[in-house]
């Protein structure tokens, strides 16, 4: 069993005991340690600045042209935190509740309280760095409601919170670069880690222009490098996100755990066509207000406008009464998903649901309407009336839909369907969000820590802010604490040495291959392999077929792989064959995870474990722990258990009704 | 919904690196629907020059979904093509007739370099933004975030301001290659917000001062910046930038 060193004492108590009695660091001290720290996102960039703030002396990486760039940037909703400003009854204890519920009680106590008690502090912090967030007339800041909850807890920027809040950590990272305190090093990947005596003491990263292969020291290395959603090939995330970092420290011994854990959001639009290269989001925001159907007739010939009210089902509203199209994401993608295989999808594919907008234009130009006081007013001028408002909230993401389709969502539903999103997955952290390599650590969503079998809508950008600002400057100082007496190891040390050489030689074998086939093209076959077999359902039989296919795809790639160009310049595809090569040794791994969980929770959805309804059928009994998986060697993976204990809640199924 | 497709020709400026020479060459592109974006056709060029053996074309990119602000390429004479308040990225194949000729090329500033083909080198941003485009406030020193009411109309303005994706497309639409567009959005968000005002006047003239050090050119009112902006960062605020810029100077030591 593993041991994820969470303090004792009160669930309450737990973070403000440990902040009092971990160790510190002295100031001239500080000065000494140099941390690492992989990805500028909104974990990256947040730890790097707070870090450094505190007299680190940090290096940050990013394969970005700017950490501004980072895939953070493209969260839309929001970011909740308990602050109760709207007096609706929440609380730091009622977050924390729809937390663990909403991750279907596959997720840490410990560690889930501590993000809803810190998530009050990051909005103070983001609006003393002047993050813009929304505003009421009064001056104060506004909320909105997001999915799994029945409170108003979610504070946004428009649809561009991720913008916003990354933009702020942003600055604060470029502040501690003008004085010295971070090296920044753009366009560069984290190639390798580099063990000295068991310990993380350093990585080896590319320059990405160059080619050149730099080695770099470091007292303790954070991998905040994000998700692994692009191993579909088609997800929301942006293309180079890649799961380079944290696999490289799954090979140097770091365990990955409940790699099957991934998330499927419902609101996306849908693929068009066989050249499609990713996919967007709709933000959730819009289940605030949109109405989710499909046609009652399978087969439905007619427009969408022209099927009268009878004939239309509101699925979620029908299935799920109390949250309503606000139900988490896994049960809205799941119920989609249901409909449309049942015969009643829409649009060209059959492969969509409508997304409605008609009902609140009409809701809102109707409140418009009495607010002004009018009287006799046309059913047009209540509809114009709806769509300004309507145009106030949501009109970025309203734009964005009619660019990629062509079709204006002011006047016709959207058409809607899941896409991968996030992945709950990650590397396996302790308590103090460490590896299990000593001195390594995993921030954000590059963890597995916080969201369970499921996250929540506007969780991913508060847990990538609170790992970031509030709790790995605490946690990391308590283990350089103890690194003091170990001064700078330089880089012409063996270890160094020959982890260069590896990846140098990896790199060469890769080019080397001089096949046919380019990355992207396995990167394709790989992706549908994934989303058919380990997508939004999961069977033995698909699933056992898919670890057959992947090994075979591995064989594949590293017998006909072609890499224009050369190895010393900048050569973007041969960076993103040494991506698709990890991701094709990912997916076997999330393969081999979903296999060995004989249940559904979360987004982990077994056809063989289901209600009669067709909803989600846990087994607390056998599968109440975290899957933390050793690697042992080509296609080699031992299992280790982290039991998970509920102190305070009791896990019940999961209940939207 | 239906698809139609189309063959194009695409002229695609190639350069092997910084120092090199660079040329346009030209290739026929063919089976291109509608529904796919510009990036899709890029890709779909790129397949086919890797398996005849050839050299992709570098671009930038990474989000695919208009806020990232990675992607740059100018198109047809236009930074990010002929859409109206849009990024590279978002623009789709129908903005385009069969047979067309179009033309790429990278943005074109001495203060960013090119790197490869239609990559280039925007760090200058970054170096801006370093000599003062942000708030000095440490972690942990935050006050309560409803503890300081900030006008509505303020507030909507900063956010409009800092919508900016710093993706320069301001820099390359303009005959001076000025930054000012790009500058003027972070002033004004962070001037407009009583959060920035401590540091108000040394944050312009330090961040002026950056920006002509790194040889960006300078304004004369053209307004092509706003116009091919994707965000839709209005020109005003180069003028408030200009008056926080005088009144810093009019009263700095």
């Amino acid at each position: 069993m593993l041991d994820a060193k969470i303090p004792s004492g009160n669930l309450d108590d737990k973070w403000v005991d440990y902040k009092g009695h971990c160790k510190l660091v002295n100031p001239a001290n500080k000065r000494k340690m140099e941390v690492i720290i992989v990805g500028t996102g909104l974990a990256g960039a947040s730890a790097a600045a707070s870090m450094a703030e505190l007299g680190y002396k940090v290096k940050a990486f990013c394969f970005q042209d700017s950490p501004r760039r980072a895939h953070s940037i493209a969260a839309q909703g929001g970011i909740n935190a308990a602050k109760n400003y709207q007096n609706d009854g929440d609380s730091i204890f009622r977050l924390f509740y729809d937390t663990i519920k909403g991750g279907d009680y596959r997720s840490r106590e410990a560690n889930v309280h501590r993000l809803a008690e810190v998530s009050t502090n990051i909005i103070d912090q983001c609006v003393a760095q002047g993050v813009p967030f929304a505003r009421e007339y009064g001056g104060l800041l506004s909320n909105r409601s997001f999915g799994g909850t029945q409170v108003q807890r979610t504070f946004y920027a428009a649809g561009q919170t991720g913008q916003q809040l990354l933009i702020g950590a942003y600055q604060a990272l470029e502040r501690q670069v003008a004085l010295g305190n971070v090296t920044m090093h753009t366009r560069h990947e984290m190639l390798d880690i580099v063990k000295i005596d068991g310990k993380a003491k350093g990585i080896i990263a590319r320059n990405l222009i160059t080619g050149e292969l730099e080695k770099h020291f470091g007292h303790a290395v954070l991998i905040c490098s994000g998700g692994y959603g692009n191993v579909y090939y088609l997800s929301t995330n942006a293309m180079g996100s890649n799961v380079t970092a944290a696999w490289k420290a799954h090979k140097q011994g770091a365990y990955f755990a409940n790699p099957c854990f991934t998330q499927i959001h419902p609101t996306c639009i849908p693929v068009s066509g066989d050249h499609q290269s990713k996919l967007t989001l709709m933000s959730e925001s819009l289940r605030n207000d949109g109405r989710i159907w499909v046609p009652k007739n399978v087969g439905e010939t007619r427009k969408a406008n022209d099927i009268p009210e009878a004939e239309r089902d509101y699925f979620l509203e029908r299935r799920y009464p109390a949250f309503g199209n606000l139900v988490p994401r896994d049960v809205a993608s799941r119920a989609a998903k249901e409909r449309c295989d049942a015969g009643f999808g829409v649009g060209t594919s059959k492969q969509a649901v409508y997304l409605d907008y008609a009902a609140a234009i009409e809701r809102y130009g109707k409140i418009e309407v009495s607010k002004q006081g009018l009287s006799n007013v046309s059913s047009e001028q209540i509809i114009a009336m709806g769509k300004e408002v309507v145009k106030e909230k949501y009109g970025n993401l309203f734009n964005m839909y009619s660019k990629i389709t062509g079709e204006n969502p002011y006047e016709v539903p959207m058409r809607i369907y899941p896409a991968v999103h996030y992945t709950m997955g990650g590397l396996w952290v302790d308590y103090e969000l460490q590896t299990t390599v000593p001195g390594l650590y995993a921030l954000g969503e590059a963890n597995f820590s916080d969201h369970g079998a499921n996250r929540l809508g506007a969780s991913a950008l508060m847990q990538g802010l609170a790992d970031g600002y509030f709790v790995a400057p605490y946690t990391v100082g308590n283990n350089l604490a103890d690194e003091i007496y170990n001064a700078a190891i330089p880089t012409s040390h063996p270890a160094f040495e020959e982890a260069a050489k590896k990846v140098a030689e990896r790199i060469a074998s890769l080019k080397n291959i001089n096949g046919k086939q380019s990355a992207e093209s396995f990167h394709k076959r790989l992706g549908k392999i994934i989303w058919n077999e380990c997508g939004m359902s999961r069977n033995e039989a698909g699933l056992k077929q898919a670890i057959a296919d992947l090994q075979a795809l591995k064989k594949e790639f590293w017998s006909d792989l072609r890499i224009p160009g050369e190895i010393n310049e900048y050569n973007p595809e041969l960076d993103k064959a040494n991506r698709v090569a990890d991701f094709i040794e990912l997916g076997e791994l999330m393969c081999v995870d979903a296999l060995a969980r004989e249940e559904s929770c979360g987004g982990h959805f077994r056809e063989e474990y289901q209600t009669p309804e067709g909803e989600a059928l846990r087994d607390d009994e056998k599968f109440m722990y975290v899957a933390a998986w050793e690697n042992k060697g080509a296609h080699e993976w031992q299992l280790h258990k982290e039991a998970l204990k509920y102190d305070v809640i009791k896990p019940s199924q999961r209940n939207y009704k | 919904m239906s698809q139609n497709t189309m063959n194009l020709k695409v002229k695609v400026w190639r350069q092997k690196n910084a120092n090199a020479q660079g040329a346009f060459v030209t290739y026929d592109v063919a089976g291109i629907s509608d529904e796919m974006s510009f990036l899709e056709m890029m890709d779909i060029l790129n397949e086919r020059l890797i398996t005849e053996g050839g050299d992709p074309v570098a671009f930038d990119h990474d989000c695919r979904e208009g806020i990232c602000g990675m992607c740059s390429m100018y198109i047809n004479g236009k930074p990010h093509g002929p859409w109206q308040a849009n990024t590279t990225c978002q623009l789709h194949m129908r903005a385009f007739k069969d047979g067309e000729t179009i033309v790429i090329e990278p943005w074109r500033a001495n203060s960013f370099p090119i790197v490869k083909d239609l990559t280039v080198d925007r760090s200058a941003f970054d170096r801006i933004i370093q000599a003062g485009g942000y708030i000095s406030v440490n972690t942990g020193n935050a006050v309560d975030g409803n503890s300081l009411p900030i006008e509505k109309q303020n507030a909507d303005d900063a956010f409009a301001a800092a919508m900016c994706i710093g993706c320069g497309a301001c820099v390359a639409a303009c005959k001076n290659s000025s930054a000012m567009l790009f500058l003027s959005a972070k002033v004004s968000h962070l001037a407009l917000l009583p959060q920035g005002a401590p540091e108000r006047k040394s944050r312009v003239l330090n961040m002026v001062a950056q920006m002509d050090k790194e040889g960006f050119g300078s304004c004369t009112n053209t307004g092509a910046c706003e116009a091919t902006c994707p965000k839709e960062i209005s020109i005003a605020n180069i003028a408030r930038l200009n008056k926080e810029y005088l009144g810093a100077s009019l009263s700095a030591e």
